[in-house]
């Protein structure tokens, strides 16, 4: 909302700088996004001049040579207007003054002759758009001669814009603003201006010239409509111009440009018919049919639906309710018979049609904050005498009134003692009623126990003011709380902290950070197309993804279900703009169609799964340094990765071979892990993630040569982590034996499946083993290799005799000798 | 024969003492001490020796024989310590190379690190931490939260809506329950704008108020999506919201509460302010600002010039806050939360705006290009 201060000072002027008001109002509630000018910079320099003689340019057709009175003595001016002649008062800029532009206007030649000035048209000073002419100021009364131009028509206005919040519709208004900024500074507010109405001297019954009928009194509360005769048409007056200019509205003609002033001035948009226009003057206001189209003031032609309303006549729709007028019945230079049209709308119905045709005016912007009934003839009163003024309109006595009733005006109860328990500061029964007045509340003070007012609600803020808390607000904000509330800490009665989960989830990262990743956070939209770029098969369910009914771009049209793109997308990013080699994690959502999959806190079930994980991604060439090259970025690097990883957090972890799509096949794994329960003791593992090399036209889809990483389920891995949950075990008393173990295997036995099967035939006794050396060879044959394993036997409650680890080992042998491997000598 | 022995003892301890090498020694050890040595020789004779000398001689012979083997070890250690520093003395390297292998540094995103800092000043002041889903009911969103159908509030935020296709019937059912339970408008709600992106934390206010009695204490971090993307809009960022809610929290604990966040992100010696503002779940509503950290809330730096962070006003927006509205306690009264009987506040903040103000980035879009060279600058 831009507000002139020239017009809002008719009705409250503090006598502030415009930046000190913005701040108060700033520190209230209503926030200035900027104080900008209207026209030019400043008033400097620009004065009333008497044009005493024009005559033509020696060498140019178009120009005149017109010698001005600007007060202090005669100047040349050269002027281009057409409409320029020997005794019009003009608005002259002197060398010196600044255009809106910024220009500043010196003397200058023009075709050998020098100028000394200028005269100027409407639009060098922003207040109109006829450039074909000079402003000529004649006519009654016209000012003398070095008459600072400012004291004539406004120039160089100080605008506040308002950032008006949507729930202050009384804000859009000149006069709202007007008592906000009484309320706020305590300068005297001018009486309403709507007070009083024109004189009614137009001839004819208004029955016989216009009616209304309303068919959906649900949409359209109230409807009032009046009839004016012998309206002449053509411009507004300069200083109604130049007012509507600086609020950012373009003049039309005088009786358009009178609808938007008195819209602009108390908030209720209204709508001016050229009754000639409207066959009979018959009006009724009724739903669009579905389809039904219409073409409005900007020209274009508009689809509606069945929830829209139309201001209908006898040949069709002519307006669409409370957004914008039709082409066929607006106000032309032609019009002699106005029907001006104010009206109450369903607000919601307004924002609903508006957003529907990706419309927005004006006009719907107050109407569908629900603008009181009441306010229709606040409006009628100040466009009637307006048109009577300005227009030599004459209204016909009566006003079409078509209405479901005036709701009574709102009174709220305010307990004084509820402030101070609200806000924590105390604020007595006068002063809340001071501030209520100020802004417009009937207020009664009921000094009962306690104190108790009851608040009369202004009609203008019927939709916002309904509770108690809400007069609350009113009285808080004009309490100065950047000064006088204190600052207090509530007393908690509550531990605050981390979860498990969460504790465990930071650990995590802290883990992959240590181990030398850089930790990213990726978009959660995907590219529908992302399953093709992973080679999705086309069933696979992962290509079912939570889609956007209204997204920015094909690339953003879908939420990822998997970490691996947006991994993908940054280590892309990296290593085209120079880095060697990346290994970035990210610890992040998916958004997985599958419902309840998570609990999620609340009466109602969440729409989607979002479960969170952990993902990580390596690429590019091995760490250099003066030792020589590092171990190759592949699947063995990330393995060890997640093993370190899981064992930070205390969980077991394996891998099966698995073929994952988008890794490559033979490097490709399922992430398993056990969960742990209460009492430490594992349950049946799970599928938790997937590790292993890219593969490599996935790789090569990222402009990668190679990548390797993992994704893995935070709630698996914290489900498998004994971090928090691990019990004291003595390892002193008795101390383990050590043997190594060299056992010569088929290939088609993973080393997992030997570990597992030692571990089983080793029983109790036996508590660790631990793969450390491969060797292949022609030691032990073709198809074959040999795995070295060290183990560990103890018991928790003597020393283990060699007879012990002997039968165990005998046992352990025997396991190896069941999947076709033995012994190595 | 004692004088010869302690002839042999002088000279032999005279050559032991000037050994240079431990392959030297030994030669002497066993010329003197080896069994074809003379003082072995003299030790061996005793026997054959007049019955008054042997004990003098035994005696003389023994002790140096004993000398010299304490001698010779002696010079051995010495020896061999010699030989260990000049041994590695050679072997020195440059101190200065770079470690190697060089354990790779990881580093976090400014984004979880700002976060984390967030959460944990709430923690220290008694607050607990929440998660909530992204993809949300517009029950949540925007009805329980005061914001009902066709309300103009709704509008301000431009929402993702999620395509009923892609979700599952019992997803489906289940918003059309929550939104047919949610009052006036809520059954005129469409099947296309029941699921949503959410457009802030707070559906996550009354998801906490379902489950948990007043007094509650909850913070909620999180990403949220608006459907705006220029400069100074990413249709995905991150907040922080906080809930308090109890018997007799005011307005003043909001401002006390902001007060002691704003200090625990941005240091001690920042001020809060509050300026009145309007959100439809809260009532008062409040943005709150800092006190500008780059010129200590006086507008202008110490050169005179105005400060370009605050644009010389002195004071920076962060959020916004609140006390809760009635309204949305009256969506959540049979948990516990009369409107007559609990008040409390709720704030809401944006991290990336956070991060910018803390780590001067001048632009939101540098968070999610995730370019190591910016990720390295913060450890």
């Amino acid at each position: 909302m831009r507000v002139p201060l020239e017009w809002l000072a008719e009705y409250c002027d503090p006598g502030w700088e415009p930046e000190r008001l913005a701040e108060r109002l700033a520190m209230t509630g209503t926030e200035v996004e900027r104080v900008t000018r209207a026209g030019t910079p400043s008033a400097d320099g620009f004065v009333i001049g008497h044009v005493s003689s024009v005559d033509a340019h020696p060498d140019a057709d178009r120009l005149s040579v017109c010698v001005v009175d600007t007060g202090g003595g005669e100047r040349t001016i050269v002027c281009g207007a057409p409409n320029v002649a020997a005794g019009q008062t003009v608005p002259v800029a002197l060398p010196g003054a600044v255009l809106p532009d910024g220009t500043k206007l010196r003397k200058a030649k023009l075709r050998g002759v020098e100028s000394d000035g200028m005269i100027l048209s409407e639009t060098e000073i922003e207040l109109g758009e006829d450039a074909d002419g000079i402003i000529v100021l004649d006519g009654q009364g016209a000012p003398a001669p070095g008459t600072p131009l400012g004291e004539v028509i406004p120039l160089s206005q100080a605008v506040l814009e308002l950032e008006v919040t949507s729930n202050r519709s009384d804000c859009l208004a000149i006069f709202g603003v007007a008592r906000e900024v009484h309320a706020v500074t305590g300068a005297e507010l001018a009486p309403e201006p709507w007070a009083e109405d024109a004189p009614a001297e137009g001839e004819g019954a208004l029955e016989d010239l216009a009616s209304v009928t309303v068919e959906v009194p649900g949409l359209c509360p109230r409807f009032t409509a009046r009839v004016f005769t012998d309206v002449s048409v053509g411009p507004s007056p300069l200083w109604l111009r130049a007012r509507l200019i600086a609020a950012g509205q373009r003049p039309i003609n005088n009786v358009v440009d009178i609808t938007n002033y008195v819209m602009l001035l108390c908030g209720q948009p209204l709508h001016a018919f050229d009754l000639d226009e409207v066959p009979g003057g018959e009006l009724t206001i009724r739903a669009a049919a579905a389809g039904e189209k219409l073409t409005t003031l900007d020209g274009v032609e508009r689809e509606l639906d069945a929830g829209a309303v139309l201001v209908c006549d006898r040949e069709g729709p002519s307006a669409i309710a409370g957004i914008m007028g039709g082409r066929r019945s607006e106000v032309s230079e032609a019009t002699t018979r106005v029907l001006l049209e104010v009206a109450t709308w369903n607000g919601v119905n307004i924002l609903r049609t508006s957003r529907r045709l990706g419309l927005r005016s004006e006009a719907s912007a107050r109407f569908e904050k629900q603008l009181h009934p009441a306010l229709t003839m606040r409006a009628q009163h100040l466009a009637s005498r307006l048109l009577v003024e300005l227009a030599g309109a004459r209204l016909v006595p009566g006003t079409i009134d078509v209405s479901a009733g005036e709701p009574e005006p709102r009174v709220v109860s305010l307990r004084v003692p509820r402030v101070e328990a609200l806000i924590g500061m105390e604020v007595d029964g006068e002063t809340c009623a001071e501030r209520l007045e100020s802004l417009g509340f009937g207020v009664k003070l009921r000094k009962a126990k306690g104190g108790e007012i009851a608040a009369t609600v202004p009609l203008e803020r019927d939709s916002d003011v309904r509770r108690e808390a809400d007069l609350i607000e009113e009285v808080a904000r004009l309490g100065d709380l950047d000064k006088t509330l204190p600052s207090t800490l509530p007393s908690a009665p509550t531990v605050g902290g981390l979860s498990r989960e969460q504790r465990l989830r930071r650990r995590a990262e802290d883990v992959l950070r240590g181990l030398g990743a850089d930790e990213i956070v990726g978009w959660s939209f995907a590219d529908a197309a992302l399953g093709d770029r992973l080679r999705l098969p086309e069933d696979d369910p992962r290509r079912r993804l939570v889609s956007l009914g209204n997204p920015l771009s094909g690339e953003q049209s879908a939420m990822r279900a998997t970490l691996l793109g947006s991994l993908l997308d940054a280590a892309r990013l990296n290593l085209s703009r120079g880095a060697e080699r990346v290994t970035l994690y990210e610890s992040g959502r998916v958004h997985l169609v599958e419902s309840g999959a998570a609990a999620v806190l609340g009466r109602h079930p969440a729409p989607v799964s979002e479960p969170h994980r952990l993902g990580l991604l390596a690429s590019g060439a091995p760490a250099r340094s003066w030792r020589g090259e590092g171990a190759p970025v592949d699947f063995f690097a990330v393995k060890g990765l997640l093993e370190a990883l899981c064992a930070q957090l205390g969980a077991e972890v394996e891998v099966e071979a698995a073929p994952e799509p988008f890794l490559s096949p033979g490097r490709s794994a399922a992430i398993v892990l056990a969960p742990l329960d209460d009492e430490g003791a594992r349950g049946d593992p799970v599928a938790a993630g997937w590790i292993g090399e890219v593969h490599p036209l996935v790789a090569r889809s990222w402009d990668l040569e190679s990548a390797a990483g993992f994704e893995l389920d935070s709630g698996a891995l914290i489900a498998a982590a004994g971090a928090g949950r691990e019990r004291y075990e003595d390892v002193t008393t008795f101390p383990p034996v050590h043997e190594d173990l060299a056992v010569v295997l088929p290939d088609e036995v993973s080393a997992r499946e030997l570990r597992e099967r030692v571990l089983e035939a080793g029983g109790e006794l036996l508590v660790s083993a631990r793969i450390f050396d491969l060797y292949r060879g022609d030691q032990v044959g073709e198809g074959r290799r040999s795995l070295a394993l060290q183990l560990a036997f103890r018991a928790p409650d003597r020393t283990l005799t060699d007879e012990e680890v002997a039968g165990r080992r005998e046992a352990i042998t025997a396991a190896i000798g069941e999947v076709g491997g033995s012994l190595r000598e | 024969m004692v004088e010869r022995i302690e002839q042999i003892e002088r000279e032999a301890a005279e050559q032991i003492a000037a050994a240079s090498g431990s392959a030297e020694l030994e030669e002497l050890r066993v010329t003197h001490l080896g069994r074809k040595a003379e003082l072995t020789g003299i030790l061996r004779g005793i026997a054959e020796l007049p019955a008054d000398q042997r004990g003098p001689v035994g005696k003389r012979g023994n002790e140096a024989r004993q000398r010299l083997e304490a001698l010779i070890s002696e010079r051995a250690a010495e020896l061999d310590s010699a030989e260990l520093e000049s041994r590695l003395a050679s072997d020195a390297v440059d101190v200065t190379l770079p470690g190697a292998p060089a354990p790779p540094v990881g580093h976090p995103h400014l984004i979880s690190r700002t976060r984390r800092r967030i959460e944990d000043i709430m923690v220290g002041l008694g607050y607990r931490v929440l998660e909530g889903p992204e993809v949300e009911l517009d029950y949540y969103n925007f009805t329980a939260l005061n914001h009902p159908p066709g309300h103009p509030a709704r509008m301000s935020q431009d929402t993702f809506y999620v395509a009923p296709g892609s979700l599952t019937q019992a997803a489906m059912s289940a918003a059309r329950a929550a939104a047919d339970g949610g009052g006036e408008g809520g059954a005129a709600t469409p099947d296309e704008e029941l699921v949503v992106l959410r457009t802030h934390t707070s559906p996550m206010q009354v998801r906490a108020m379902e489950a948990q009695e007043p007094p509650i204490f909850v913070v909620v971090p999180g990403k949220v999506y608006r459907r705006d993307s220029d400069a100074t809009h990413s249709p995905m960022f991150n907040q922080v919201e906080g809930l308090a809610v109890a018997e007799d929290i005011t307005l003043a604990d909001l401002q006390g509460t902001l007060l002691e966040m704003l200090r625990g992100i941005f240091g001690e010696g920042r001020e809060a302010r509050m300026r009145p503002h309007f959100f439809p779940f809260t009532e008062p509503s409040v943005e709150f600002d800092v006190s500008c950290f780059a010129c200590d809330g006086s507008g202008s730096l110490a050169d005179g010039s105005r400060c370009g962070l605050c644009k010389g006003v002195g004071w920076i927006e962060v959020g916004g806050a609140g006390m809760v509205d009635p309204n949305v306690f009256g969506f959540v009264a049979d948990g516990g939360y009369d409107p007559d009987r609990v008040q409390g506040f709720a704030f809401g903040m944006g991290v990336e705006r956070i991060a910018m103000l803390r780590y001067g980035v001048p632009d939101l879009r540098r968070f999610l290009d995730n370019d190591v060279r910016m990720l390295e600058q913060f450890s």
